[in-house]
Protein backbone atom coordinates (compact mmCIF):
# COMPACT_ATOMS: atom_id res chain seq x y z
CA UNK A 1 0.00 0.00 0.00
CA UNK A 2 1.42 3.54 -0.68
CA UNK A 3 2.06 5.71 1.86
CA UNK A 4 -0.23 8.47 0.43
CA UNK A 5 -3.20 5.69 0.59
CA UNK A 6 -2.37 4.79 3.94
CA UNK A 7 -2.31 8.06 5.35
CA UNK A 8 -5.66 9.03 3.23
CA UNK A 9 -6.94 6.06 5.40
CA UNK A 10 -5.20 7.31 8.99
CA UNK A 11 -6.95 10.74 8.50
CA UNK A 12 -10.53 8.58 7.95
CA UNK A 13 -10.51 6.90 10.76
CA UNK A 14 -9.07 9.40 12.89
CA UNK A 15 -11.78 11.72 11.79
CA UNK A 16 -14.60 8.87 12.41
CA UNK A 17 -13.17 8.20 15.64
CA UNK A 18 -13.17 11.85 17.20
CA UNK A 19 -16.79 12.66 16.15
CA UNK A 20 -18.12 9.38 17.29
CA UNK A 21 -16.59 9.38 20.69
CA UNK A 22 -17.46 13.69 21.00
CA UNK A 23 -21.29 12.32 20.28
CA UNK A 24 -21.32 9.20 22.09
CA UNK A 25 -20.16 10.66 25.55
CA UNK A 26 -22.50 13.45 24.43
CA UNK A 27 -25.10 11.44 24.57
CA UNK A 28 -24.29 8.80 27.49
CA UNK A 29 -24.02 11.76 29.63
CA UNK A 30 -27.00 12.88 28.71
CA UNK A 31 -28.72 9.45 29.61
CA UNK A 32 -26.86 9.59 33.00
CA UNK A 33 -25.22 6.79 34.52
CA UNK A 34 -26.30 3.47 34.05
CA UNK A 35 -27.24 0.86 37.16
CA UNK A 36 -26.76 -2.59 35.94
CA UNK A 37 -29.22 -3.65 39.52
CA UNK A 38 -32.11 -0.92 38.73
CA UNK A 39 -33.23 -2.09 35.44
CA UNK A 40 -33.23 -4.49 33.04
CA UNK A 41 -29.93 -4.53 30.48
CA UNK A 42 -32.66 -5.18 27.69
CA UNK A 43 -34.61 -1.55 28.47
CA UNK A 44 -31.58 0.36 28.39
CA UNK A 45 -30.35 -1.18 25.60
CA UNK A 46 -34.11 -0.31 23.86
CA UNK A 47 -33.57 3.39 25.57
CA UNK A 48 -30.24 4.08 23.64
CA UNK A 49 -31.00 2.35 20.53
CA UNK A 50 -33.62 5.55 20.06
CA UNK A 51 -31.12 8.41 20.63
CA UNK A 52 -30.14 10.60 16.98
CA UNK A 53 -26.82 11.52 18.48
CA UNK A 54 -25.98 7.58 19.39
CA UNK A 55 -26.80 6.46 16.04
CA UNK A 56 -24.82 9.18 14.37
CA UNK A 57 -21.96 8.25 16.62
CA UNK A 58 -22.55 4.13 15.27
CA UNK A 59 -22.38 5.74 11.73
CA UNK A 60 -19.39 7.54 12.07
CA UNK A 61 -17.06 4.54 14.04
CA UNK A 62 -18.49 1.99 11.00
CA UNK A 63 -16.66 4.00 8.54
CA UNK A 64 -13.92 4.50 11.16
CA UNK A 65 -13.79 0.98 11.02
CA UNK A 66 -14.18 -0.39 7.90
CA UNK A 67 -11.38 2.25 6.65
CA UNK A 68 -9.42 0.22 9.67
CA UNK A 69 -10.31 -3.18 8.25
CA UNK A 70 -8.75 -1.54 4.68
CA UNK A 71 -5.43 -0.45 6.45
CA UNK A 72 -4.65 -3.63 8.32
CA UNK A 73 -5.07 -5.53 5.37
CA UNK A 74 -1.91 -4.09 3.72
CA UNK A 75 0.12 -1.78 6.67
CA UNK A 76 1.36 -3.54 10.18
CA UNK A 77 -0.87 -3.13 12.97
CA UNK A 78 2.04 -1.10 15.13
CA UNK A 79 1.54 1.12 12.42
CA UNK A 80 -2.09 1.32 12.12
CA UNK A 81 -3.49 1.63 16.08
CA UNK A 82 -0.48 4.27 16.98
CA UNK A 83 -1.36 6.23 13.94
CA UNK A 84 -5.29 6.19 14.33
CA UNK A 85 -4.14 7.05 18.10
CA UNK A 86 -3.45 10.75 16.83
CA UNK A 87 -7.43 11.17 17.71
CA UNK A 88 -6.31 11.76 21.09
CA UNK A 89 -5.23 15.26 20.65
CA UNK A 90 -8.30 15.96 18.83
CA UNK A 91 -10.64 14.21 21.60
CA UNK A 92 -9.20 16.16 24.17
CA UNK A 93 -9.44 19.22 22.77
CA UNK A 94 -13.19 18.85 21.71
CA UNK A 95 -13.86 17.53 25.67
CA UNK A 96 -12.91 20.57 26.78
CA UNK A 97 -14.86 22.81 23.93
CA UNK A 98 -17.83 20.68 23.16
CA UNK A 99 -17.96 18.15 26.16
CA UNK A 100 -17.56 21.19 28.35
CA UNK A 101 -15.35 18.74 30.96
CA UNK A 102 -12.53 20.54 32.91
CA UNK A 103 -9.48 19.42 31.67
CA UNK A 104 -6.39 20.67 33.95
CA UNK A 105 -3.30 20.42 33.29
CA UNK A 106 -1.89 16.97 34.87
CA UNK A 107 -4.44 16.14 32.11
CA UNK A 108 -3.09 18.18 29.08
CA UNK A 109 0.30 17.09 30.27
CA UNK A 110 -0.31 13.33 30.28
CA UNK A 111 -2.54 13.71 27.14
CA UNK A 112 0.38 15.72 25.04
CA UNK A 113 2.69 12.61 26.77
CA UNK A 114 0.71 10.30 24.94
CA UNK A 115 0.57 12.34 21.60
CA UNK A 116 4.53 12.56 21.62
CA UNK A 117 4.57 8.73 22.31
CA UNK A 118 2.48 8.24 19.75
CA UNK A 119 3.93 10.63 17.17
CA UNK A 120 7.37 8.53 18.02
CA UNK A 121 5.58 5.38 18.02
CA UNK A 122 4.51 6.19 14.22
CA UNK A 123 8.30 6.74 13.02
CA UNK B 1 -20.13 -1.24 50.15
CA UNK B 2 -20.50 2.65 50.03
CA UNK B 3 -21.40 4.04 47.18
CA UNK B 4 -18.20 5.66 46.33
CA UNK B 5 -16.15 2.66 47.00
CA UNK B 6 -18.65 0.40 44.78
CA UNK B 7 -18.33 3.22 42.20
CA UNK B 8 -14.20 3.13 41.82
CA UNK B 9 -14.77 -1.19 41.82
CA UNK B 10 -17.15 -0.69 38.95
CA UNK B 11 -14.46 1.75 37.42
CA UNK B 12 -11.83 -0.60 37.29
CA UNK B 13 -13.83 -3.78 36.19
CA UNK B 14 -14.81 -1.75 33.20
CA UNK B 15 -10.90 -0.13 33.12
CA UNK B 16 -10.04 -3.52 32.88
CA UNK B 17 -12.41 -4.64 30.20
CA UNK B 18 -12.07 -2.06 28.16
CA UNK B 19 -7.78 -2.07 27.76
CA UNK B 20 -7.92 -5.64 27.33
CA UNK B 21 -10.52 -6.47 24.99
CA UNK B 22 -9.82 -3.78 22.23
CA UNK B 23 -5.99 -5.44 21.29
CA UNK B 24 -7.24 -8.64 21.48
CA UNK B 25 -9.89 -7.53 19.20
CA UNK B 26 -7.68 -5.70 16.77
CA UNK B 27 -4.92 -8.94 17.01
CA UNK B 28 -7.66 -11.56 15.78
CA UNK B 29 -9.26 -8.87 12.76
CA UNK B 30 -5.08 -8.21 11.69
CA UNK B 31 -4.53 -11.99 11.47
CA UNK B 32 -8.19 -12.70 9.95
CA UNK B 33 -7.27 -9.39 7.04
CA UNK B 34 -3.72 -9.94 6.23
CA UNK B 35 -3.03 -9.64 2.42
CA UNK B 36 -6.89 -10.52 2.11
CA UNK B 37 -7.99 -8.62 -1.65
CA UNK B 38 -10.41 -6.22 -0.75
CA UNK B 39 -11.59 -5.09 -4.21
CA UNK B 40 -15.54 -4.85 -3.85
CA UNK B 41 -17.98 -4.42 -1.03
CA UNK B 42 -18.74 -8.45 -1.28
CA UNK B 43 -15.13 -8.59 -0.30
CA UNK B 44 -15.64 -6.99 2.89
CA UNK B 45 -18.77 -8.98 4.26
CA UNK B 46 -17.07 -12.36 3.07
CA UNK B 47 -14.49 -10.79 5.60
CA UNK B 48 -16.83 -10.26 8.71
CA UNK B 49 -17.54 -13.88 8.12
CA UNK B 50 -14.02 -15.21 8.09
CA UNK B 51 -13.61 -16.74 11.70
CA UNK B 52 -10.70 -14.22 12.64
CA UNK B 53 -12.21 -11.63 11.69
CA UNK B 54 -15.85 -12.56 13.68
CA UNK B 55 -13.51 -13.27 16.83
CA UNK B 56 -12.14 -10.04 16.40
CA UNK B 57 -15.16 -8.01 15.47
CA UNK B 58 -17.16 -9.73 19.01
CA UNK B 59 -14.18 -8.75 20.93
CA UNK B 60 -14.08 -5.23 19.47
CA UNK B 61 -18.24 -4.95 20.36
CA UNK B 62 -17.41 -6.13 24.37
CA UNK B 63 -15.30 -3.08 23.92
CA UNK B 64 -17.27 -0.76 22.90
CA UNK B 65 -20.65 -1.37 25.29
CA UNK B 66 -18.24 -1.61 28.28
CA UNK B 67 -16.57 1.84 26.90
CA UNK B 68 -19.98 2.95 26.60
CA UNK B 69 -21.35 1.90 30.05
CA UNK B 70 -17.65 3.26 31.48
CA UNK B 71 -18.50 7.16 29.54
CA UNK B 72 -22.02 7.09 31.03
CA UNK B 73 -20.44 7.82 34.36
CA UNK B 74 -16.56 8.75 34.25
CA UNK B 75 -15.07 12.01 31.61
CA UNK B 76 -14.06 11.28 28.10
CA UNK B 77 -10.86 12.89 29.12
CA UNK B 78 -10.00 10.40 31.70
CA UNK B 79 -11.19 7.39 29.58
CA UNK B 80 -9.46 8.02 26.88
CA UNK B 81 -5.76 8.31 27.82
CA UNK B 82 -6.04 5.20 30.24
CA UNK B 83 -7.35 3.37 27.15
CA UNK B 84 -3.97 4.21 25.80
CA UNK B 85 -1.95 1.16 27.38
CA UNK B 86 -4.62 -1.06 24.97
CA UNK B 87 -2.30 0.51 22.06
CA UNK B 88 1.15 -0.64 23.80
CA UNK B 89 -0.55 -4.04 24.48
CA UNK B 90 -1.10 -3.64 20.88
CA UNK B 91 2.09 -2.89 19.41
CA UNK B 92 3.53 -6.20 21.78
CA UNK B 93 1.25 -8.41 20.64
CA UNK B 94 2.14 -7.46 16.18
CA UNK B 95 6.00 -7.45 17.51
CA UNK B 96 5.57 -10.95 19.37
CA UNK B 97 2.60 -12.62 17.62
CA UNK B 98 2.82 -11.04 14.07
CA UNK B 99 6.34 -10.80 14.19
CA UNK B 100 6.73 -6.93 12.52
CA UNK B 101 9.71 -4.89 13.04
CA UNK B 102 9.18 -2.35 15.58
CA UNK B 103 12.38 0.43 15.99
CA UNK B 104 13.91 2.06 19.09
CA UNK B 105 11.53 5.40 18.23
CA UNK B 106 8.30 3.28 18.55
CA UNK B 107 9.49 1.54 21.83
CA UNK B 108 10.21 4.91 23.10
CA UNK B 109 7.03 6.08 22.01
CA UNK B 110 5.50 3.23 24.26
CA UNK B 111 7.04 4.77 27.10
CA UNK B 112 6.14 8.02 26.54
CA UNK B 113 2.89 6.89 26.63
CA UNK B 114 3.00 4.82 29.49
CA UNK B 115 4.57 7.73 31.75
CA UNK B 116 1.29 10.29 30.23
CA UNK B 117 -1.46 7.31 30.81
CA UNK B 118 0.14 7.51 34.38
CA UNK B 119 -0.16 11.14 34.87
CA UNK B 120 -3.58 11.05 33.89
CA UNK B 121 -4.42 8.23 36.06
CA UNK B 122 -3.60 10.23 39.28
CA UNK B 123 -6.91 12.26 38.98
CA UNK B 124 -10.04 11.61 39.72
CA UNK B 125 -12.63 9.84 37.42
CA UNK B 126 -15.33 12.91 36.99
CA UNK B 127 -13.86 15.88 36.58
CA UNK B 128 -16.93 18.13 35.19
CA UNK B 129 -18.74 19.81 37.95
CA UNK B 130 -22.46 19.48 38.14
CA UNK B 131 -23.55 23.08 37.28
CA UNK B 132 -21.81 22.69 33.96
CA UNK B 133 -23.05 19.89 32.92
CA UNK B 134 -25.83 20.28 30.36
CA UNK B 135 -29.18 19.71 31.64
CA UNK B 136 -32.36 18.00 30.37
CA UNK B 137 -33.66 21.13 29.25
CA UNK B 138 -31.22 22.98 27.95
CA UNK B 139 -30.56 19.48 25.69
CA UNK B 140 -34.08 19.42 24.73
CA UNK B 141 -34.45 23.34 23.89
Amino acid sequence: MPAAQAWLLVALIVAGTVAGDTLQSFEMKRHGEIRFRSRGLGRVAANLAMKKYLILAIVCMAISFFAFMTLVSQADLSFAVPASAASFVFETILARLVLRERVDAKRWMGAALVAGGVALLAL
Amino acid sequence: MPADERLRWKTRLFLALVIISQPLGNLSLTVGMKHRELASPGDYLTAIFSPYVAVGIVLLIVWLLSRMALLSWADLSYVLPLTAVGYIITAAMGRLVLNEQISVSRWSGTLLIVAGTALVGMTESRTTPEESRPSIEEVRS
